[in-house]
């Protein structure tokens, strides 16, 4: 009963929050909106009982929403409400579309037949005949380190290409520009002069 | 709480999300509005592998997918954003209309 009022509360909070976001008229404002929505989302998670990935959605939507703070001061479209401006196009295609949107899948949710519940007895039973705890964390990582070993290798892979691709694009003026593609260039051709011994 | 109620939240969060994709204008907005979607698709595999399939941790794993994809999409996003702002002074998806068909 307690978990059902949680839930309740956290789900209209989530999806509350989540629609202040394209209501505020500061983006910043709708950052921290959006930090909200995440972490009223993140505690149906925990109830679920997938603590690891609740607590990880909770400290990495802290995080980034933090960063993301510094970037939506950087772009804001209205600073300090000196430049009151429309911050949507396409307003009412866009709010007819994603209320057909809702309504269909709320649709395909409520008239789905879905299959009989897993109970957690079952769970437990079956984890049990495995060999390993009922814990879902460990059968997450029991999983990830065996059968599922190939996503894991490709998250890596993908999380590291990334990393080589923000900095390649958000670098301005990287050493190649500076000293030539061969590197050969004695002096960097900067715009302005500067630094030590020049 | 049934499967069933963690669904329309999900679904609540992706139409929210897909709302701010269509309507905002400047292209860290949508980028919002993506994370948003990406949430209720975390909730709706949570909510699956509890009530459907909670002797096997697969469900688990795709919600491991779903945030490293958040992860992903927002630093790409950030980093072409200010890759497009630097070369053409452009923050606005409208602005950005070279792959228009």
């Amino acid at each position: 009963m307690l978990e059902g009022v949680i839930f309740g509360i956290c789900a209209l909070g989530a999806v509350v929050a989540g629609i202040t976001v394209f209501r505020v008229d500061s983006m910043a404002r709708a950052t921290f909106a959006l930090l909200a929505s995440f972490l009223f989302a993140a505690v149906p998670i925990l109830l679920l009982g997938l603590s690891y990935l609740g607590i990880l959605v909770v400290l990495m939507m802290v995080m980034e929403m933090l960063i993301m703070a510094v970037f939506m001061v950087m772009y804001m479209m209205n600073p300090a409400g000196l430049m009151p401006m429309k911050m949507v196009h396409n307003n009412k295609a866009s709010i007819g579309i994603a209320v057909a949107v809702f309504v269909m899948l709320a649709a395909g949710v409520l008239l789905t037949p879905w299959p009989a519940a897993v109970t957690a007895a079952k769970t437990a039973a079956a984890t049990t005949a495995m060999g390993t705890d009922a814990d879902p964390t460990l059968a997450l990582g029991m999983d990830l380190m065996g059968p599922h070993m190939l996503v894991m290798i490709v998250i890596g892979m993908v999380l590291f290409a990334t990393m080589v691709a923000v900095v390649v694009l958000a670098t301005d003026r990287g050493r190649y520009e500076r000293f030539g593609d061969d590197l050969r260039r004695r002096s960097p051709d900067d715009p302005v002069r500067g630094g030590l011994g020049r | 709480m049934t499967l069933q109620l963690f669904l329309l939240l999900a679904s609540a969060l992706f139409a929210t999300g897909l709302y701010g994709l269509l309507s905002q204008q400047s292209i860290v907005m949508i980028l919002m509005g993506l994370e948003l979607a990406i949430n209720g698709i975390i909730v709706a595999a949570a909510a699956f592998w509890f009530y459907l399939s909670a002797d096997r941790p697969d469900g688990q794993v795709l919600v491991l997918l779903a945030i490293s994809a958040m992860a992903v999409e927002m630093a790409m996003g950030f980093a072409i954003t200010t890759a497009i702002f630097r070369a053409r002074d452009v923050d606005m998806a409208d602005s950005a209309s070279d792959l228009v068909g």
